[in-house]
């Protein structure tokens, strides 16, 4: 019974986790149409962020929870303006020109941060299910994803910002011709994006420590839930993530982690083998 | 002149400038210049096979660096077990190929788009890069052939005469093998592309619809392209395993896949010998650059020495500025001024209908 509770709070966090990686980018993507293949990187800046101005002083909840994402926020407008804005409606040269960029500051990091890793410990210890003990700080993350992705639902749903954006999203010239902005709109959103992965980077940093090529680790996983789910933001990035999350966690426990990411990519294949338009192209077509 | 005579001129130029590079290099440069030109030659080979699959083929390849190291890995594992080279050199060709056609199968025939398919072929190669570099320990064994994980296979045996195994190569009788092969993949790819298959690829990169409603079907003939530029890319791994006798999962690494594209990125896609100068340049600058730092200078290494720095700005550059690369942007130049010329020679020319 222990083992069953514990290793729900482990899917629940593979979940989480991934949703909170993949949601940035899926803000991106959904939005834009724009594949970053830097997001990887904005993570971990995030995590930088959090680990300069925690050794600065500040507390580690501000940190992780204010400082990484207006940093990272702010790096993502100075990108969408110097880069992004001149590439719109070219899909693979926006791909080439993030890839470029995601190389670039894997050198920049690599030059300013050396080539070590660099860890934070995690806050608020561990508890007891029974036998076995278990990190507080994962439900601290299961708790994260759950607030960010309800700020996200109800900033789209309920609020003026939201309904512009929803507008942009589906009809740039409609909502230009209502006295919309859309280059505007598109800075911001590119900016929420960065600040939301800045967030998620942060926030999972003391798990995994920091290196400046730790964007590969994310990337991956990132893109294969925002394609899995589809063209919703919301609904498809919690839908894969759940599939993906629990599929990847079941597999490592019942083999080595590595062999749940293989399992976590092969089930993606097949998924999008099954559903090219991934989850929400089929289920959930209302959803945000 | 006309094109077609253009066309062959171009050909007799490369075959002309390419034997006598390949016979007259070892006579004139030393030992450690040939070792170096020869990675160059075998980079060249990859780079073409991406060439192949991008220029031509329209097909986002993000991971081609994943059948360049399976053919690379597969050689090796081969090589460890037999002890002969002529049956590792084919599976290191046949085994990435494979590859390739199953995973062209689930893209190709899952009908996703463009920007899927480099995000899929990325995520393979990540997950091959996760999946080998976690193989460190002795139970991770193919045969004979201990996987090693982040450590890599070194000491992996030359390449023999075929079915000599007495007869191992040397370094001179490798650079003739890679530039060879490069030759021989360069005319191969033109004369690919000039039958009746490079026609139909380029009719589907510029117009799938048109395609399959003429008739063809894109599916099977994307498939093809993309196996085809799999085995090539297994083959050049397997000559980069000869090279240096060592294989590690780095070759797997997002970093080389980068390469790859940048290469293609800067000589321009459509070409052939684009690419292959891109590769040739590219590599030649990062060598310049990490060998000529200034001793003692800690900034140079840590800005002109670092690849992924100066790879990142190039590519971004070339995105923005150049975004044709420099061979089709070279050959738009001179028919500019050749135009102009020819105008200004008549005097007066009336307006072309475009």
């Amino acid at each position: 019974m222990d083992l069953v509770v514990l290793l729900a709070i482990q899917v629940l966090y593979a979940v989480a986790s991934l949703a909170l990686i993949s949601v940035g980018l899926a803000i991106i993507f959904g939005m834009m149409r724009v594949i970053n293949l830097a997001h990887g990187e904005f993570l971990m800046l995030g995590g930088y962020a959090a680990i300069v101005a925690t050794s600065h002083g500040i507390s580690i909840w501000v940190s992780m929870l204010v400082v990484a994402p207006i940093v990272v926020g702010v790096i993502g407008i100075v990108v969408e303006r110097t880069i992004i804005r001149f590439l719109y409606g070219r899909m693979i040269d926006t791909m080439l020109a993030t890839w470029g960029l995601s190389l670039f500051l894997v050198g920049l990091t690599t030059a300013i941060f050396g080539n070590t890793t660099v860890g934070i410990s995690a806050p608020l210890g561990s508890f007891e299910i029974g036998a076995y003990r278990t990190s507080a700080y994962t439900l601290f993350v299961i708790g994260i994803a759950v607030v960010v992705l309800g700020a996200i639902f109800a900033g789209l749903r309920w609020t003026r910002v939201g309904l512009i954006a929803r507008g942009t999203m589906q009809n740039a010239n409609m909502a230009a011709a209502l006295g919309v902005n859309p280059p505007r709109v598109y800075a911001i959103t590119f900016g929420i994006g960065a600040a939301l992965s800045g967030l998620a980077g942060a926030v999972l940093a003391p798990v995994s420590g920091v290196f400046p090529t730790i964007g590969v680790a994310y990337i991956a996983k990132a893109f294969i839930t925002v394609i899995g789910g589809g063209a919703a933001i919301l609904s498809g990035t919690v839908s894969a993530s759940a599939l993906f999350g629990t599929i990847n966690q079941i597999a490592t426990f019942v083999t080595t982690p590595v062999f749940g990411e293989v399992a976590l990519l092969g089930a993606a294949i097949i998924l999008i083998r099954l559903l090219p338009q991934g989850i929400t192209g089929r289920f959930f077509r209302r959803g945000l | 002149m006309n094109g077609r005579s253009l066309n062959l001129l171009g050909l007799a130029v490369v075959a002309v400038v390419g034997l006598t590079f390949m016979f007259l290099t070892p006579r004139v440069v030393d030992l450690d210049t040939v070792l170096e030109l020869t990675i160059y030659m075998i980079m060249a080979i990859l780079a073409l096979s991406l060439a192949l699959v991008w220029g031509y083929g329209g097909i986002l390849c993000f991971g081609q660096s994943a059948f360049f190291g399976l053919g690379a890995y597969t050689y090796a594992i081969a090589m460890f077990n037999m002890g002969e080279s002529t049956l590792p050199v084919l599976v290191a060709i046949i085994l990435p190929a494979a590859f390739a056609a199953l995973l062209g199968y689930f893209m190709f025939y899952g009908r996703i788009s463009d920007v899927y398919l480099g995000v899929i072929t990325l995520t393979v190669t990540l997950i091959l890069f996760n999946s080998v570099n976690s193989t460190a320990g002795p139970e991770f064994h193919i045969g004979a052939a201990r996987l090693g994980g982040f450590n890599g296979i070194p000491g992996i045996p030359p390449l023999n005469w075929p079915f000599n195994k007495k007869a191992a190569i040397d370094l001179e009788a490798m650079f003739y093998l890679s530039t060879g092969s490069l030759l021989l993949t360069y005319f191969g790819l033109r004369l690919l592309l000039a039958s009746q298959f490079g026609h139909i690829i380029v009719g589907i990169r510029e117009n799938e619809r048109r395609a399959e409603l003429l008739g063809y079907d894109p599916r099977v003939y994307k498939l093809a392209t993309f196996t085809i530029g799999g085995a090539l890319a297994g083959f050049a791994g397997c000559l980069f395993a000869n090279w240096g006798a060592f294989v590690s999962p780095t070759i797997f690494g997002l970093a080389q896949s980068a390469q790859i594209i940048i290469w293609v990125i800067v000589g321009g896609r459509g070409t052939l010998i684009g690419p292959v100068i891109g590769c040739i340049g590219i590599q030649w600058l990062s060598a310049l650059l990490g060998a000529n730092q200034p001793s003692g200078s800690d900034l140079w290494s840590k800005i002109f020495a670092n690849a992924p720095l100066i790879l990142g700005v190039i590519l971004i550059a070339f995105v923005l500025l150049v975004p044709k690369g420099l061979v089709p942007t070279a050959a738009d130049i001179a028919a500019f001024f050749l135009r102009r010329r020819r105008r200004e020679q008549r005097g007066f020319e009336p307006q072309q209908a475009e």
